[in-house]
């Protein structure tokens, strides 16, 4: 409560029970336990309303797309291409700067081949941080290039100073994660984006723990490239984004050749298809990219604001109740955080935890989670995650608390 | 011979008894977790990257000894950070180690742990280490049993 200054305005509120209905995946007995789902930076689960949506598909439109001129291609292709005309809303962008692809590694990696590495002399260097996934390092050092990572401080934030200081004539391209999926951290992207406008920089950012819990106005942020998954906000797996900068699309050779993407082929010569399509060659994942519309649909009915009020209440919630239980460490106390509570527990191993908390129905991640150099930033091996979604409430912290504090007398 | 193969059967019905008498998951986890502690340690530079077998979550060591008999028997000792990984593979060294290779090879590891309400461990999760430790037994096991051929 806040007593001192002028009534804060009410945040949005939303009813939990509600919402929960609308996942049944959520009611699903574990080990006959209640399913408390703390897993929520690696995948989300599904609404009503996208699984309608996927089986509303097959059932009445299943057809190829851009193809045929029978009925069922054409609300095929209506479904798909309304399905860009959505996600498109959701970012405030245009519909010709949304490439669909298998999801946000797969997006880095089209940028890397097709942008970064034409572009390329040897030395050149690209700009990252200490806490980035796997995949917002390994497709740069694929196409040869250096990989110079700013240094993360003790809190889990990143040293901007720092930061700023490895910007160098030799960098051709500034990658960042908007949200830390191993500890959360917010990245100030506004302020490195002008950073790097400032040197004449390409700038992309790696939006997948982002999307679903905050809004991001493409039409103003002024990166170059940024994307994300559909399986991050409630979408099916398999099914993602590239947004760019229709000039670097222009620029751009596409990396996979085959149907669709193509104006003519002939055997001495193959022109492409415009931007979008020419970097979707291939059957597309239709019903993934329906989906994703209907997911982004299910979040705006919810509303952003309030998901991301809920989320941030309970993150607090989840830090003090977590801060009770001896020995417990938490990993990542940057001061802008989203909904990622990572930690480790003395004497107790994190595969062992987890397997511990599996038994209450307590659903977390144990590991590296993908981000190796920043594990072992912070010395550790591996740490449990629980990681946060509009349908988790104070119940899920307690069922997570609680286990914890039988992992520890198992184990100690 | 005959005699061998009861005896090792013995070992997995006596186990089997063992996991039925405890109950539920926590008072397995907890044999298991003791199990583990019980372990005959691995020494200090046998953890080395020879032995080490590939795990995700946990660090698994492996060392094996063949004693030449007759009949040639294999023997493990082995090692995890994790308390219950340590658990599983005292679990799994008191069904195959000692043993001759063609024993380890007719021991269906995953069954046996079916029975013991253990299966998670050996099939969901193939990244743990411990699946990878099942399979490098195995190997040594079958190029055993190919050099007592010879």
């Amino acid at each position: 409560m806040n007593d001192l200054g002028p009534a804060p305005i009410a945040a949005p509120t939303l009813d939990l029970d509600t919402i929960r209905a609308q996942f049944p995946i959520l009611a699903e007995p574990i080990h006959g336990k209640r399913l408390a789902y703390l897993d929520n930076a690696a995948t989300t689960q599904k609404p009503l309303a996208v699984l309608h949506a996927l089986d509303d598909y097959y059932r009445h439109a299943n057809a190829n797309v851009h193809r045929a001129v029978h009925e069922l291609a054409a609300r095929a292709t209506s479904r798909y291409e309304g399905a860009r005309d959505r996600i498109a809303a959701f970012f405030s962008t245009q519909r010709e700067q949304i490439v669909f692809t298998r999801g946000t590694t797969e997006s880095i990696n089209i940028v890397a081949r097709c942008f970064l590495l034409p572009r390329l002399s040897p030395g050149d260097e690209v700009l990252i941080t200490g806490m980035e996934h796997h995949s917002n390092i390994v497709p740069w050092q694929l196409v040869g290039a250096k990989v110079v990572a700013a240094p993360v401080l003790d809190d889990g934030s990143l040293d901007l100073d720092a930061w700023r200081g490895l910007i160098s004539p030799r960098t051709k391209l500034i990658s960042v994660v908007q949200v830390s999926n191993s500890l959360g951290t917010i990245n100030p992207i506004a302020d490195m984006i002008a950073a790097a406008k400032a040197h004449g920089i390409p700038v992309l950012v790696d939006g997948a723990q982002a999307i679903a819990h905050s809004r991001v106005d493409l039409s103003t942020l002024g990166a170059d490239f940024y994307c994300g998954s559909a399986h991050k906000t409630f979408g099916p797996t398999g099914c993602g984004f590239l947004w760019a900068r229709s000039e670097h699309y222009e620029s751009m050779i596409p990396w996979l050749g085959g149907g669709d993407m193509i104006r003519t082929v002939s055997f001495e010569h193959s022109t492409w298809n415009e931007v979008p399509y020419k970097f979707e060659a291939g059957t597309p994942d239709i019903s993934g990219a329906i989906g994703f519309a209907a997911s982004l649909d299910w979040i705006e009915q919810v509303g952003l604001d309030a998901i991301a009020a809920h989320e941030h209440e309970l993150l607090e919630y989840g830090t003090a109740a977590l801060a009770q239980i001896d020995g417990l460490r938490m990993i990542g106390t940057a001061r802008h955080k989203a909904g990622i509570l990572s930690f480790v527990i003395d004497q107790a191993h994190p595969h062992d935890v987890g397997a511990i908390l599996d038994q209450d129905g307590v659903a977390v991640r144990t590991g590296h989670h993908c981000t190796m150099p920043l594990m072992h930033r912070f010395g550790v091996p591996a740490t449990i995650r629980a990681s946060l979604a509009v349908y988790n409430g104070r119940d899920d912290i307690d069922q997570l608390a609680t286990a914890l504090r039988k992992a520890c007398r198992l184990l100690r | 011979m005959q005699g061998d193969t009861a005896a090792h059967d013995d070992r997995i019905e006596a186990l089997a008894e063992t996991f039925e008498m405890l109950g539920d998951w926590e008072e397995r986890y907890r044999y298991l977790i003791e199990l583990g502690r019980k372990l005959p340690p691995l020494p200090d530079d046998e953890h080395n990257d020879a032995n080490k077998v590939n795990g995700c979550m946990s660090q698994v060591w492996l060392q094996s000894e063949a004693l030449p008999g007759p009949p040639q028997t294999l023997r493990f000792l082995g090692d995890s950070d994790a308390h219950i990984v340590k658990g599983l593979i005292a679990l799994l060294f008191e069904i195959v180690s000692g043993r001759t290779p063609q024993q380890i090879l007719d021991t269906d590891v995953s069954a046996v742990f079916t029975r013991l309400g253990l299966e998670n461990h050996i099939t969901m999760n193939r990244r743990n280490g411990f699946y990878s430790m099942v399979e490098r037994i195995r190997r040594l096991a079958a190029s055993a049993a190919q050099a007592d051929a010879r």
